[in-house]
């Protein structure tokens, strides 16, 4: 139950037709956000930076990452491995679009955008 | 000299109500938080060595979404607001009237349900790098919201139910009859974002 550190910070968007993640076990789990704290701002700015286990990485990790995550199940379980994209709702695209284009690379194809349950807009 | 003295007992009268005051506060204290999300499946990255043909999907069995980084919606070749995407995407999912601009239909036999006109329809949606998250999540969520609705009509008229309590073979089958055809075009940088 215990959950890694959040080194950034994010408001998840919210939509009204969110499934709940089953298995946890099976969920690998991406951050993307601004540094949460003011040393962390200090030392790498304000710039939306992208979280794999409990540091910062960079795209080009993600392929390892995956890999990784991959190894820690059991083979028949691979397959439906799942990532979780837990997005600040401020992000641009562009980051985003790139962790997608890594993460077809390193065949992930299973994803789901972490968003909040609403009954509705407005 | 005989000692006198008893040992004393320990008075648990209170241990019930210490014992409950734990349990409350694990219970308040302990979070179980569980995920949501819009779940997809992203395309498998093409083969290098082999060039991808293009593909050849005729004009009407398309909708392209797109959303520039100003936020703003284009779909199927009108600027149109979030509110509005919905009933579009499902006009163009259902095509009830059999209009020629909208897609065509394909007869497919499908087990349970029978013979039934499958949409040829694919909706594009496409973004700019400078597209915020929350107006993808938003777009993202309309669609899906769109099929959801179509489906749920659809068990509705087959099996008189909603679609999410329909049973394992039932809810195959629909998925079949109205399959979620989402294509995400490979990101390109339209209006030169970040």
């Amino acid at each position: 139950m215990r959950e890694q550190e959040v080194l950034v910070k994010f408001t998840l968007p919210s939509a009204t037709e969110v499934q709940k993640l089953e298995k946890k076990s099976l969920v690998s789990y991406i951050q993307i956000g601004q540094p949460s704290t003011k040393a962390l701002v200090a030392k790498w700015g304000t710039a939306p930076r992208i979280q794999l286990n409990d540091s910062y990485k960079t795209t080009q990790d993600i392929l390892e990452f995956v890999a990784s995550e991959r190894d820690k199940l059991s083979e028949s379980d691979r397959a439906q491995m799942t990532i979780c994209i837990k997005a600040d709702a401020m992000t641009r695209m562009g980051i985003i679009t790139d962790v997608k284009q890594e993460l077809r690379r390193a065949n992930a194809l299973k994803v789901s955008y972490a968003a909040a349950k609403t009954l509705g807009y407005e | 000299m005989i000692d006198k003295r008893k040992i004393q007992e320990i008075n648990a009268g209170s241990m019930a109500d210490i014992s409950f005051l734990l349990l409350i506060f694990f219970l308040v204290a302990t979070t179980m938080n569980v995920d949501t999300g819009i779940q997809r499946v992203l395309p498998p990255m093409p083969d290098e060595s082999q060039k991808q043909a293009p593909m050849d999907i005729k004009k009407r069995n398309l909708m392209l979404v797109f959303v520039s980084k100003f936020d703003h919606i284009m779909a199927g070749g009108e600027a149109i607001d979030i509110s509005q995407l919905k009933e579009k995407a499902k006009t163009f999912i259902l095509n009830a009237s059999n209009d020629e601009d909208l897609p065509e239909k394909e007869i497919v036999k499908i087990d349970i349900i029978g013979d039934y006109p499958v949409s040829k329809g694919v909706i594009s949606l496409q973004n700019d790098r400078g597209t915020s998250y929350n107006m993808y999540i938003m777009v993202q969520n309309e669609l899906t919201r769109a099929f959801n609705e179509v489906r749920d009509e659809v068990a509705q008229a087959k099996f008189g139910k909603k679609f999410t309590e329909l049973d394992e073979d039932q809810r195959k089958a629909i998925q079949k009859a109205v399959p979620l055809k989402i294509s995400e075009a490979e990101p390109r940088n339209i209006e030169g974002g970040e």
